[in-house]
């Protein structure tokens, strides 16, 4: 298994009765009520929080990017990998993801992530995202070519990571008359490449026939099996056998010393509800254009107030249905064993906690994971059968059907 | 003559590859009307009083309505190009002298676009309530910001117009045309939003007759931007309707189409 760490670094210290006057928490909900000396204070308890789940036994810290929003302050994964790759040693930086369309220079992009890697000695994993319909708008980039955007990005990153440059790149949203980085990503032939998404059938695919693991976040456990189903149908099409090797998870599981302190501190999953997009917004969240036509009808009504908000199920729902999980290790490990006997992913993220939770108590959960969890998870992984790309030495994708291995060092 | 007199037939009709849907009415010289960025109902009143004075030609821009979207489209100078291909070769246009092109907000910015390409060729032209260049003061409402139906209802001083036109409730195949032709927008002018940094500097070899009309209560395109049209061009003049928002050809059709055909048939 590949097990990692996951926070989305909560703003947790914005006055929330302004949000809720406001109406909605992400676009344009102003800056001015955010506080650097907090913000200075938080990236530092995350940075922490990650020294110390690399030291308990995770394999990977899991990050990820939003913009103008209180609900994560991760504004840039480029920034925080940066950092990992120096003051850790051992885990995986899971990026998921870089929002490619955001980018207008993907070149830059990719130097980025090779310096990532190269710092971080190979261990970067360099996951891709479409971004969410209020990133487009956040940064300026066209909602309506954001498919386009993302899938020559993504040509672009891979050619600029495997071939000799210079070369010329005439796209149609992407021009570059030069492309020769001094910087190339350690790992050959690049590193690898994990998508994170929810239920839309169109990354599913596109995950699927480019053989790019695929990570299903916090989906509920029938959504998440119909998610492998049409996985391995594609990945049969294409032409390989699907599996836990290109399936990942993201849990959110709080673990503490008592029940009671880890469901108290569970409800924090709720700060933020509107799934990934905090107080989701209606029509910031979904730009014309960004969603696919097949999706329209539902879009625009939801838009216009006349289909409600897909907010996800109230608390005691998602315990129940194992969306959330709080408890001691005791009772954490039979449901997280659930989870993987039923869609055996090789790769889970725990999401140790979110909102208002302390330092204290988060650091409280990483250590009880690290020491009592994990471990379990390990076994029964292995039991399952549930090898992780790492541990499968499972090719790097469709075009490049080989693991993943660091160019020897030079002398 | 009332507004039952007036027959409109539509054709598509094929320009750069794209079958673009093409309503005609009326009699007498041909007026080119462009509409707005929220598309068009089929009819309106002010299409049909046009229609009582003049032959009038109504397109859906390619992309938006009934016109098929070309992929390659990418900014309203290449829309202001296929609208001159169909002039070019329509059987009303054989004289483009006689031609009048009247604009209706983003309709406008793309008859102001064709203008600088044709600066000597149609007989008048006119900008209502036209984006397309800057305001120094103000600000073009974002609709990237609103839902469907809260920036029509921007367009509008009086809501009971809005309601009549659309319904209090406009159903759900009206906001997914809406949204269709937001989306045909995104993609040809995202940014710099509704506005060509370099139009004002072009629009002074526009030698075509120009009367600019703005509704006083334009929520959507500030006024400042119809006094920055007349101050650019080298023949126009600005009138102002009371009473009116965006959609002045909505909210007044018959103060507007007075307007028009009295400056495009003057002599």
């Amino acid at each position: 298994m590949h097990l990692m760490y996951f926070t989305e670094q909560p703003m947790s210290a914005y006055p929330v009765e302004e949000g809720r006057m406001f109406g909605a928490t992400a676009l344009m909900f102003s800056n001015r009520f955010f506080d650097p000396v907090a913000g200075s204070r938080l990236y530092n308890e995350y940075l922490e929080q990650y020294r110390l789940a690399e030291e308990v036994g995770f394999d990977g810290i899991m990050l990820n990017e939003h913009h103008n929003a209180p609900f994560c302050m991760q504004a840039k994964c480029n920034v925080f990998a940066s950092i990992l790759a120096a003051v850790t040693k051992r885990v995986k930086i899971v990026l998921l993801g870089n929002p490619l369309p955001l980018a207008e220079n993907p070149v830059r992009l990719a130097e980025e992530l090779a310096m990532i890697d190269m710092v971080s000695r190979g261990r970067l994993v360099s996951g891709f995202v479409r971004g969410g319909g209020q990133e487009q708008l956040a940064t300026g980039v066209n909602p309506a070519y954001n498919r386009e955007r993302f899938e020559e990005a993504h040509a672009l990153i891979v050619k600029t990571w495997t071939q000799p440059g210079p070369f010329r790149w005439e796209g149609a949203h992407y021009q570059h008359r030069v492309v020769n980085p001094w910087a190339l990503p350690l790992q050959k032939p690049h590193p690898r490449v994990w998508i994170p998404g929810v239920l839309s059938k169109e990354t599913i695919v596109w995950a699927a026939r480019t053989r790019y693991p695929y990570i299903a976040l916090s989906t509920a456990i029938d959504a998440t099996k119909k998610i492998w189903q049409l996985y391995d149908q594609v990945a049969a099409d294409t032409g390989y056998a699907g599996g836990p090797e290109y399936r990942g998870y993201l849990q959110r599981c709080h673990v503490a010393e008592t029940e009671e302190k880890a469901l108290a501190n569970a409800r924090q999953f709720m700060w933020m509800q509107g799934e990934f997009t905090g107080l989701a917004h209606p029509v910031w969240s979904s730009p014309s254009g960004y969603f696919s036509p097949s999706y329209r009808t539902a879009f625009v009504e939801y838009a216009v107030g006349r289909r409600p908000n897909p907010r996800g199920a109230a608390f005691e729902e998602q315990i129940r249905d194992q969306q959330i999980v709080a408890g001691t290790p005791k009772t954490v490990i039979p449901k997280l064993r659930r989870l993987l006997e039923e869609t055996r992913p090789s790769i889970l993220g725990l999401w140790g906690s979110d909102g208002f939770v302390t330092n204290e108590d988060t650091k409280t959960c990483i250590r009880l994971l690290g020491e009592d969890v994990l471990p379990a998870l390990r076994e029964i992984g292995k039991e399952l059968g549930l090898w992780s790309p790492f541990e499968a030495n499972a090719p790097v994708s469709q075009a490049f059907p080989e693991p993943a291995r660091p160019a020897s060092e030079a002398a | 003559m009332s507004a039952d007199d007036i027959t409109w037939v539509s054709q598509p009709i094929p320009i750069a590859g794209a079958a673009l849907h093409v309503a005609r009415g009326g009699a007498g010289a041909p007026v080119l009307v462009l509409h707005h960025d929220i598309g068009t109902l089929d009819r309106l009143p002010f299409y049909d009083a046009l229609a009582r004075r003049f032959t009038v030609l109504v397109p859906s821009h390619p992309g938006y309505g009934r016109s098929a979207r070309p992929e390659w489209l990418r900014s309203v100078r290449d829309v202001a190009i296929m609208y001159q291909w169909l002039l070019g070769t329509h059987d009303l246009a054989r004289d483009l002298t006689t031609v009048s092109v009247i604009g209706l907000g983003f309709g406008g910015w793309i008859a102001a676009e064709m203008a600088t390409m044709a600066p000597r060729t149609f007989r008048r032209l006119v900008l209502v309530g036209a984006m397309g260049v800057k305001p120094e003061r103000g600000e073009i409402a974002d609709q990237a910001l609103l839902s469907y139906i809260d920036y029509v209802r921007l367009g509008f001083a009086d809501q009971g117009a809005f309601d009549r036109l659309f319904g209090a409730n406009p159903p759900t195949s009206t906001l997914e045309q809406w949204d269709l032709n937001r989306e045909m927008t995104f993609r040809i002018a995202w940014k710099p939003y509704m506005y060509n940094p370099t139009l004002p500097h072009l629009l002074g070899g526009v030698a075509t007759s120009t009367l600019v009309v703005w509704g006083r209560d334009d929520r959507i395109v500030p006024l400042e931007c119809g006094e920055r049209y007349v101050k650019a061009l080298a023949q126009a003049r600005l009138e102002v309707v009371d009473g009116a928002g965006h959609f002045v050809e909505m909210e007044k059709p018959d103060a507007l189409a007075q307007l028009v055909a009295e400056f495009v048939s003057a002599g």
